[in-house]
């Protein structure tokens, strides 16, 4: 199934993501996001999130697939080049993942690899733009494929808080331009920013679905407020965050700050993503309290 | 070593809008310049009778001392509405810097060769790419200017304007997009998707 078929629908769709881990055994995150995410539309599975080396999201999201989830195969341009993006691509098809999410991914000096040749040979928009040529019936050279092309849902991302907001718009567009689908953005923490970005946004007719993190603590607020770009938690949430630390640490606050972001930016956007970083567990509840 | 080769003369001429000054890059030794190319494409353009003038000097990169050189040639430019400049990208970014209400157009595509690599400022480089995307950046390299060398806008890695691989150095493309803010060209954004060739032997040029 493809989340496009949802959005056209005029369903409001929820995503979370998970990563894979550094090693083979893969059951306790399938187990996980089955007994976590059965609930929501789809599973956003990353790709060497953070430049940190990790399991294969391919096999991931054909794992996630056999357990009875629909996962989200996110591509990122760090590590392959256009040869490798496009065979993988036609791989996901042909395992009948055919939810992507296009990215051009962090620097590979930002993760436990420093060494790492940076790839970049295409970015986020040149890899919509091979997704759309291969659903064309051809590879980037224009050389025929074999037998049916392949249909993607066809995902990216943006930056709503971003201090180069207008920026981002224009490579937003650019996106749409190259073929994307619907987009994902960054956490959000402030409603009325994210409203007025949408209010920009709406020019391109696509699906946009809220990034949210459940807050743990105060110190991960103030971590991602000083190296997370394109993330910006108000002053007044850490304070009710550090004001009852058991509150916090049991997920409580978290929660129900996520829950108040989603209520008061539904009615702008058509679907949620949850970046929920080790509290899938968090996850129903959260859509309870929402209302979702 | 490096080579400059001109831009097809078709991709020239939908370049160069209204009146057109001319300055032409001998360069450094280690650069081969397309002399009689260039010559020949000028003297279409004279013919057409676009030009305001043709200056051709050396070691453009050198801001300082292309100021001076150019004083006299400073009405020719300031009736112009393009620069057009025929050298490495290093000089077209440095031409770039210096007129930000001109458009300045990089008519040449660089390549590098093996050995030495010439004398140019630290603050500009260029990748000897061979398809030279100035025209589409407002005169600033995204190759080098971007950690990434992306070529269709900013990541989303930017934090206080600042590039997430190093929080010294600007990120590129937001200094890109508020170059073309200021110059007024926008538009540029909306060019088709690009995508790099790395088999820089064949025949490629950006616009």
């Amino acid at each position: 199934m493809r989340i496009t078929e949802l959005f056209d629908n005029g369903e409001f769709v929820v995503t979370a993501e998970v990563g894979p881990p550094k090693g083979i055994h893969l059951e306790h995150l399938v187990a996980e996001a089955k007994e976590y995410l059965s609930g929501i539309t789809a599973v956003n599975v990353t790709d060497n999130q953070s430049s940190v080396m990790r399991t294969s999201t391919l096999a991931t999201c054909a794992l996630m697939k056999q357990a009875g989830l629909t996962p989200i195969y996110q591509a990122t341009c760090r590590d392959r080049n256009r040869l490798a993006l496009q065979s993988d691509l036609l791989g996901a098809a042909a395992l009948g993942i055919e939810n992507i999410l296009c990215l051009t991914g962090d620097h590979t000096k930002m993760g436990d690899h420093p060494g790492a040749k940076p790839v970049f040979d295409l970015d986020s928009v040149s890899l919509l733009h091979v997704a759309s040529t291969l659903e064309k019936g051809t590879d980037l050279t224009g050389n025929p494929l074999v037998g049916e092309p392949p249909k993607f849902a066809k995902g990216a991302v943006v930056s709503p808080i971003s201090d180069s907001v207008d920026a981002q718009l224009a490579k937003m567009e650019r996106k749409v331009m190259a073929g994307a689908d619907y987009f994902q953005t960054q956490a959000v923490f402030e409603s009325e920013k994210f409203i007025e970005f949408m209010e920009k946004a709406k020019q391109f007719g696509k699906p946009v679905q809220l990034g949210v993190i459940i807050p743990k603590n105060a110190g991960m607020c103030k971590f991602m407020n000083r190296n997370v770009a394109g993330v910006h938690v108000p002053q007044y949430m850490i304070d009710e965050l550090a004001a009852d630390k058991e509150r916090a640490k049991a997920g409580i606050t978290g929660v129900e700050i996520a829950a108040k972001i989603i209520k008061e930016c539904r009615p702008y956007c058509q679907g949620l993503h949850i970046m929920a970083l080790g509290w899938e567990a968090k996850v129903p509840e959260l859509m309870k309290l929402a209302g979702i | 070593m490096l080579i400059t080769e001109l831009k097809s003369t078709e991709t020239l001429r939908e370049l160069l809008k209204g009146k057109v000054f001319v300055l032409n890059c001998h360069g450094c030794r280690e650069i081969r310049f397309p002399e009689a190319e260039a010559d020949a494409f000028q003297a279409e353009l004279t013919a057409a009778g676009v030009v305001t003038g043709i200056f051709t000097t050396e070691y453009i990169c050198n801001d300082e001392n292309l100021g001076y050189t150019l004083e006299p040639h400073a009405a020719a430019i300031e009736t112009a509405d393009t620069i057009a400049v025929f050298s490495c990208g290093v000089g077209v970014q440095t031409v770039a810097a210096m007129y930000p209400g001109k458009r300045v157009v990089a008519c040449c595509d660089t390549y590098a060769l093996p050995g030495y690599q010439g004398v140019t400022p630290l603050e500009v480089d260029c990748k000897q790419c061979g398809e030279c995307f100035l025209n589409l950046t407002g005169g600033i390299c995204p190759l080098t200017a971007c950690s990434k060398s992306l070529v269709n806008g900013q990541c989303g890695g930017a934090k206080n304007g600042k590039c997430e691989v190093d929080p010294d150095m600007e990120c590129g493309w937001e200094r890109i997009y508020q170059k073309l803010k200021k110059i007024g060209r926008l538009d540029a954004l909306k060019c088709p998707v690009q995508i790099r060739n790395y088999a820089t032997d064949d025949e490629v040029t950006k616009r």
